[in-house]
């Protein structure tokens, strides 16, 4: 049976909005969604006038409808930000190579510029090497936290004074999920924060938090627009997969679960008996740690030194650094046997 | 009756890499549910829980009948008929 929208009444119903059930027409999905991130935006102060912020671009779902509509409503309501994409080549052959290829042309279709850095510049390993170093298992501990810095320096390099990525609610809650499954209390009493870093690193923030993913990949279908969207063939052993997994059975169940779950994480509250880690700087690169030595500078001596679990397995004791104490600070692991590590590094945070 | 399917969003790589397929079934009209046993008997070339769990799709898998949500004709007993377009999109990717 043929039904109008539920919103204007006029034209034919063409979805159905997972987060409030409402059954609307195509026009009234486009204006709702688009309003709904505007609103996010604006009363959570994501972004001042003038500002310049470079959008994490993978070529992927979300961060294409990211850079479309964060620059359609820089446009309509006058954010006056300096935009631009930037996107992370972490050497994945047959996957990242053609994911850039998506990038360049939004930065064509969307008129916003591109900068790339890739892995094997930054850190003298891709992800490629990397893998056949340490085999199929604990890739995207790996790729994560290199990825995590290289944005950082990237948006440093292109002198950005933020940056926003395109992780939606469903993203959300699985991380929640998987830090509560994890135990992971430092984690999951930071991740639904909307922004961070603000305390010296580089703020970033998620304008589609609240932004189901069914209608990122909705929105894309109905405005046609150009992203690529192959799994990553490192990941299907990671741990988010589950998380995932049951996500979407509970999203098939009840589609408010999801925004359910981020409300229930943002208003934890952690007990003061925890004991949480202090957030302090890398001793090597001077990168956000809360260690000695940052994960990023961990695991690169690992791959550098042929130790492929250091960093990855656990350790007795606090001090997750044990393995790598008797590194001098001071020495370079281009001395130590790398390729290229130190060199890079000469950027401060 | 002569239907026109597609795969987007990666699922494409379980149909052979093609994401459009025209194909004829024997019956005149059919639901959802029908169409995805036929699939699965007569496309689906690997790995069938990437696209179905039991009766249904993978969760994360959204299905439009002539561009519109199957969830506001049925779900499942949504009905197809002659030279319709059924188009699967998977969501279960990096964005």
């Amino acid at each position: 049976m043929v039904r109008q929208c539920e919103h204007c009444g006029e034209r034919r119903q063409a979805l159905r909005r997972p987060k409030t059930g409402h059954k609307v027409c195509r026009e009234c999905f486009f204006q709702l969604l688009e309003d709904e991130v505007h609103e996010t935006i604006t009363q959570n102060q994501l972004f001042k006038k003038g500002e310049r912020v470079a959008i994490a671009a993978s070529g992927g779902k979300d961060s294409t409808v990211l850079a479309h509509i964060l620059s359609e409503l820089n446009t309509r309501h006058d954010y006056g930000l300096d935009l631009f994409l930037l996107s992370i080549d972490e050497g994945i052959s047959g996957y990242r190579d053609d994911s850039l290829e998506t990038v360049k042309r939004n930065e064509v279709q969307y008129g916003i510029p591109l900068k790339v850095l890739s892995y094997k510049e930054l850190y003298g390993w891709t992800m490629d090497e990397i893998v056949k170093e340490i085999g199929r298992k604990n890739n995207c501990t790996f790729c994560g936290v290199f990825r995590r810095q290289a944005l950082d320096r990237g948006a440093a390099l292109m002198k950005a004074d933020k940056m926003a990525t395109g992780h939606n609610a469903d993203d959300m809650a699985e991380t929640i999920l998987l830090n509560l499954l994890r135990g992971d209390i430092a984690r999951l009493s930071r991740c639904t924060a909307i922004m961070t870093g603000e305390e010296g690193a580089l703020p970033r923030c998620k304008p589609f938090k609240y932004t189901y993913e069914k209608e990122i990949v909705m929105y894309a279908y109905f405005k046609k627009l150009d992203y690529f969207s192959t799994e990553c063939i490192y990941s299907p052993n990671a741990y988010r997969g589950y998380a995932r997994d049951f996500i979407k059975d509970l999203e098939a169940i009840r589609p408010r679960a999801i925004v359910d779950i981020i409300k229930s994480g943002e208003d934890f509250r952690i007990s003061s008996t925890a004991r949480m880690p202090v957030q302090g700087v890398c001793s090597r690169c001077g990168y956000i740690s809360s260690q000695k030595l940052c994960k990023a500078c961990v695991l690169l001596d690992g791959l550098n030194r042929g130790l492929p679990r250091l960093g990855i397995s656990r350790t007795r004791g606090i001090k997750s650094t044990k393995g790598v104490a008797d590194i001098d600070e001071k020495s370079t692991v281009a001395e130590a046997g790398g390729n290229g590590f130190s060199k890079k590094l000469s950027l401060e945070f | 009756m002569r239907l026109n399917l597609e795969f987007k969003g990666g699922l494409e790589l379980l149909f052979g890499s093609v994401k459009c397929h025209e194909v004829d079934l024997d019956s005149n009209e059919i639901t959802v549910e029908k169409l995805l046993v036929w699939i699965r008997e007569n496309l689906l070339k690997e790995r069938q829980e990437m696209f179905l769990k039991g009766k249904s799709v993978r969760p994360g898998v959204l299905v439009l009948i002539n561009d519109y949500d199957w969830e506001l004709m049925g779900h499942l007993e949504a009905p197809i008929k002659d030279k319709d377009s059924v188009v699967f999109i998977s969501t279960l990717h990096g964005g």
